[in-house]
């Protein structure tokens, strides 16, 4: 097992989770939803969050318009994360769906969702990433699609571990899956992290716990769904993505079946 | 009824095997009829380079029309899609190469993300003479981007002397 290196932060779990809580119980009942940028128990949030509250500004010109993407952007095969090497990765196959809809719960078709994540026993391809744990030849963990009519979108993948980092002494990041996703409008632009039911690692993570709200927290993990399996070869998951409101009131014509 | 919004999360350390792709900072060839260069720093409190942020722009063609051509993942080499992706390198430094936008104030949006960044943010580069009377005096300089022979530049400051004005849109909570 290898030595940590003499530079290994000293901050302890222990040390970590009380901010947590001290920080948890100051924004008690402040109703946010969104992860408070200044959350120094993530370390490097420190140096890096804005000092100055964000400036009100309504959406001009194409900020009321999303970017489009379509076929000649996304091969179909780039859906399945298990098919990207000659074998076959280890771990957990599962399948990962749900809806795309915006804040008025319309669906957002056909835009892009792209992921990426660590392998089964926690490492990724990065050069970054030392995690003294097998890099998997068959499994990269990056991943692209586009929702359908529906804004269903739909992977096959395997189910990423947890892994250790630097946050702390002994930091480990629950499992977890990056999501990147567009709406129908610049301004619904999210890159977030799906995570996976009862992880016991929730309470440790400053990424996690910097949504102070515990049920804003938990629209980030994904549930069982059996429906979602396929017999004798993968388990199922599904996670449905709510994106902020759209600043356009209707669609215009030329977004219905485009794409 | 408007419903709750997914939270956001940091992009992590690790995007940049997944997120970045060929030509992702290329909206049009450099060198091509009309191609101007976006560029500049990102920097964090301590006036430090961040190596590890992703800048995202999108804006409409220099006839100020919203472009609505998919293909800015595998492009063609002809085909304007307005938006695009460039990542910091080791100096903290991003560079695309696009056209200038048009409309009436014309500005390039920018979605900025990083390791360390819980959430996303949005500011604006206008071009420089637009009038930014709607933001705070001594700070809408940050929201200029500043001609040069090649096109201009944008530098990033997250937090501290000169920090850039970010943007919040209706309906996003406050954070
Ligand atoms: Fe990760």
């Amino acid at each position: 097992m290898p030595t940590p290196s003499s530079d290994a932060p000293t901050t302890t779990q222990r040390q970590i989770s009380d901010e947590i809580t001290a920080f948890g119980n100051a924004r008690r009942g402040t109703d946010l939803a969104q992860p408070a940028l200044d959350y120094t128990p993530y370390r490097s949030s420190i140096l890096r969050h804005p000092t100055q509250d964000p400036h009100p500004a309504d959406p001009e010109g194409a900020e009321l318009w999303a970017p489009c993407f379509g076929h000649q952007d996304v091969d179909p095969l780039e859906a399945d994360l298990t098919i990207q090497h000659s074998g076959e990765p280890i771990g957990e196959r599962m399948v990962v769906t749900g809806r795309v809809t915006d804040g008025d719960g319309r669906p957002v078709p056909h835009q892009l969702v792209e992921i990426w994540q660590a392998n089964a026993s926690g490492r990724y391809i990065h050069q970054r990433d030392q995690h003294p744990a097998p890099i998997d030849p068959n499994f990269t963990g990056v991943g692209r699609c586009l929702t359908d009519a529906e804004g269903t979108y739909r992977f096959t993948t395997i189910r990423p571990g947890p892994y250790p980092w630097r946050n702390h002494r002994n930091a480990w990041r629950p499992a977890h899956i990056h999501f990147s996703l567009f709406g129908t409008d610049f301004t619904q632009r999210r890159i977030t992290q799906m995570y996976f039911p009862g992880d016991p690692l929730f309470a440790y993570d400053p990424i996690y716990q910097s949504i102070t709200d515990p049920a804003d927290g938990a629209l980030l993990v994904a549930h069982y769904d059996h429906d979602v399996t396929t017999p004798g070869w993968s388990t199922g998951y599904r996670w449905d993505i709510v994106l902020t409101g759209t600043h356009r009131t209707r669609f215009e014509p030329d977004e219905e079946g485009e794409a | 009824m408007t419903h709750r919004a997914t939270p956001g999360q940091t992009v992590g350390p690790f995007f940049g095997y997944a997120l970045p792709y060929p030509g992702d900072n290329h909206l049009v060839p450099p060198g091509s009829p009309g191609a101007v260069r976006l560029h500049g720093a990102v920097r964090d409190g301590e006036g430090n380079p961040v190596p590890d942020a992703l800048i995202e722009i999108w804006q409409p063609g220099p006839d100020g029309a919203v472009v609505r051509s998919a293909g800015s993942l595998r492009r063609d080499g002809f085909t304007f899609t307005g938006w695009g992706r460039a990542s910091t390198d080791a100096a903290g430094h991003y560079s695309l190469s696009t056209l200038r936008p048009g409309g009436e104030v014309p500005f390039f949006a920018v979605t900025v993300f990083a390791r360390g960044l819980l959430d996303r943010l949005f500011t604006r580069a206008y071009l420089p003479g637009a009038d930014l009377g709607a933001f705070p005096a001594d700070r809408r300089d940050t929201l200029r981007a500043r001609e040069e022979s090649t096109g201009y530049r944008f530098d990033i400051r997250l937090q501290g002397e000169g920090e850039t004005v970010f943007l919040r849109f209706p309906g996003h909570r406050a954070d």
